[in-house]
């Protein structure tokens, strides 16, 4: 095991898949050059040329074209710039990639990879501070991804890249520089299985990407009240692993739904309405969701602040729950 | 160019096909034997057939809502589309589809597509794929002049200009997107005029003459295919039909229509033949007949296929739907 940041593993996953597999290329903007805003393909710089390039930024026919390419068997890797901007060009993924499988009976393996960085960072403002993955567990015909270690989006999107049905990864942008331990042999992390963060009794916080980490911060410092909190990573959100969820509140009686999100009508929703439905008998207090409160996000500091939802709010949902 | 009676009648036989699909379409879904909405393309058959009889089976399509004449050009099964208009289970799509979502991958056609500019993006990437792979394929894609106005059709273009792929665009010019007349909605009067912005060639053509698309179609193609890049080819024609079997039409007068009858691509390529003497009375009748008698065929084989079964509602969105909640 060696110690890697976030983009280099993800960086290695792509790789070293598209060196078995010919059919594989990466496009979007900024991408070949530059290695990506956030430096996702830095360590892709000067690797294979004409399987790695810019494109215009044009995001409907990026992703579009991604479809096309998928059909004529190709397995393509789109990035979109920032998760803000797949409204650009939402039409190519919820009305085509998610449905033309589905709509022609089953015809084709839409093989094909859309990536790239989202969530909140510092004073990007409204435009460009955006966590919008609720959308595509909402709208059926898309697998979404979404690790928050290296460790994770190395075996994620290796996964993923050998999947026959499109996948959505969403990488929060302030977790690209971040470090961990990556094993030097290849590893395959399969979709719809949580994966236990940090074990616990009292309590379950359910939540991905950086919401873990704000989480796993939460935990210790709960540690030290004596309040012993479960952390459930559920690194893909469709399918996601139900029943690790539930076994994990049929041992500690209590849930927080912890994303970074907003609260209305977010994930958080689906997960507390399906554990009320399933696992009610279980739950000794109702279900607290933490997300980020119904406004655009504003600029100024202090404003971004009390609009994202951190380590304290989780902190204060697990008091909540257990009271 | 010297071309042989069999080819003559091969476009003929095309057309026919393509017409008399459409009129029992039309006829049945007027009877209420079809559900959904059934855009016809009635008029607009020389286009289909004149582009698509240059194209290989390995070629790609994407087809639009008006899809049905594309299918049956690039050689479609017409029992199972008239399976999927049916909503049955042998089918194109299962049932799943219907008439604005035909496709069969197998033969190269992407996919009819109910979204206005839909088509593009996904003709780009097959472009893409088969550049990357190096292949000699072509793709063709489809759409109106309402599409024209996307900005998928802006996107597209640039796109597929910038990395020189082996895409036609065909824009089939019939005058109205939806029930707005292009006219009103259009910049340019030749939509092919756009073509300067992207560096690519752009060609207006009379899309109801089926010689002069096969001709042209033939030149762009040969381009596209040796690495020449993307070429833009307005074909124009006139919708003889409504927006939708059932369009009440209020925004034209049916003296108008009457017009367009008179110039109609499979009157007009019939009585070049005839004059030619490529065609004879006895030939063209029993054209007609075999292709009704197809159809009916077509008819006979949906109402006999089965309905789907609820369960099936739950098939086909994923190839692998481990722990997917449905």
């Amino acid at each position: 095991m060696r110690e890697i940041t976030f983009a280099v593993a993800l960086g290695e996953a792509i790789l070293e898949e598209m060196e078995k597999d010919p059919t594989i290329f990466t496009y979007g903007e900024d991408i070949a050059k530059q290695g990506g805003i956030f430096g996702a393909y830095k360590s892709l710089l000067g690797k294979f040329p004409e399987r790695i390039f810019d494109t215009p930024i044009s995001e409907e026919v990026i992703y579009g074209s991604a479809l096309g390419a998928a059909l004529v068997g190709m397995r393509p890797i789109a990035e979109f710039h920032f998760a803000d901007f797949l409204f650009t060009g939402i039409q190519s993924i919820t009305l085509q990639i998610e449905k033309i499988r589905y709509m022609t009976g089953g015809q084709g393996k839409l093989h094909l990879l859309l990536r790239g960085p989202d969530g909140i960072s510092n004073s990007a403002a409204a435009q460009h501070s955006e966590s919008i993955e609720t959308i595509f567990m909402h709208t059926p015909g898309i697998k979404v991804i979404i690790p928050c270690t290296p460790y994770d989006i190395k075996g994620l999107i290796k996964t993923a890249l050998r999947e026959d049905d499109p996948v959505i990864c969403f990488e929060h942008k302030m977790l690209y520089k971040t470090k961990g331990l990556v094993p030097e042999k290849e590893y395959l992390i399969p979709f719809g299985v949580a994966d236990i963060k940090k074990e616990g009794n009292d309590v379950t916080v359910v939540t991905m990407s950086r919401m873990v980490h704000e989480s796993l911060k939460a935990a210790e410092e709960l540690e030290h009240e004596g309040i012993s909190a479960e952390v459930i990573d559920l690194r893909t959100l469709v399918p996601w692993d139900k029943n690790q969820v539930i076994e994990s509140v049929k041992k500690t009686n209590h849930l927080v739904v912890a994303h970074e999100t907003w609260k209305r009508a977010g994930w958080g929703a689906e997960i507390t309405s399906v554990v009320q439905e399933e696992a009610f008998d279980y739950l000794d207090a109702p279900i607290v969701r933490v997300g980020a409160k119904n406004v655009p996000m504003p600029f100024a500091s202090p404003l971004q602040d009390f609009v994202t939802p951190n380590y304290k709010d989780v902190i204060d949902a697990v008091k909540k729950v257990l009271r | 160019m010297a071309y042989s009676k069999e080819f003559f009648l091969n476009l003929y036989k095309t057309m026919v096909r393509i017409r008399n699909f459409e009129i029992m379409a039309e006829k049945l879904f007027l009877e209420g034997e079809l559900p959904g909405f059934i855009h016809l393309y009635i008029g607009e058959e020389a286009i289909a057939t004149g582009i698509i009889t240059n194209l290989k089976k390995e070629d790609f399509i994407t087809s639009t809502h008006r899809g049905h004449g594309h299918m049956i050009a690039k050689g479609a099964d017409i029992n199972r589309m008239m399976a999927e208009l049916y909503g049955r289970t042998t089918g194109y799509c299962k049932g799943k589809g219907g008439s604005m979502h035909i496709a069969d991958f197998s033969i190269g056609v992407l996919g009819a597509n109910g979204v206005v500019g839909g088509g593009l993006p996904i003709a780009v990437g097959a472009g893409l794929g088969v550049k990357m792979k190096k292949g000699d394929q072509v793709v063709v894609t489809f759409f109106g002049d309402g599409a024209s106005n996307t900005g998928a059709f802006h996107e597209s273009l640039n796109f597929a200009s910038v990395y020189k792929l082996p895409i036609i665009f065909v824009i089939e010019n019939n005058q109205f997107a939806s029930t707005v007349r292009a006219k009103d909605t259009t910049s340019v009067e030749n939509i092919s005029d756009r073509a300067v912005g992207y560096g690519i060639p752009g060609i207006t053509i009379d899309g109801n003459d089926v010689m002069t698309v096969y001709e042209t179609a033939k030149e762009i193609i040969k381009r596209a295919r040796e690495g020449g890049g993307p070429s833009l080819l307005e074909a124009k024609t006139y919708r003889i039909k409504g927006h939708f079997v059932g369009d009440p039409e209020l925004y034209r007068d049916k003296k108008e229509i009457k017009k367009f009858w008179l110039n109609e691509p499979i009157k007009k390529f019939e009585k070049k033949l005839l004059e030619s003497k490529m065609l004879n009375e006895i030939e063209k009748k029993k054209i007609w007949e075999d292709s009704e008698k197809e159809i009916k065929e077509a008819v006979e084989f949906a109402k006999e296929s089965p309905m789907p079964s609820k369960e099936d509602a739950l098939t086909d969105l994923f190839v692998n739907d481990s722990g997917y909640d449905y």
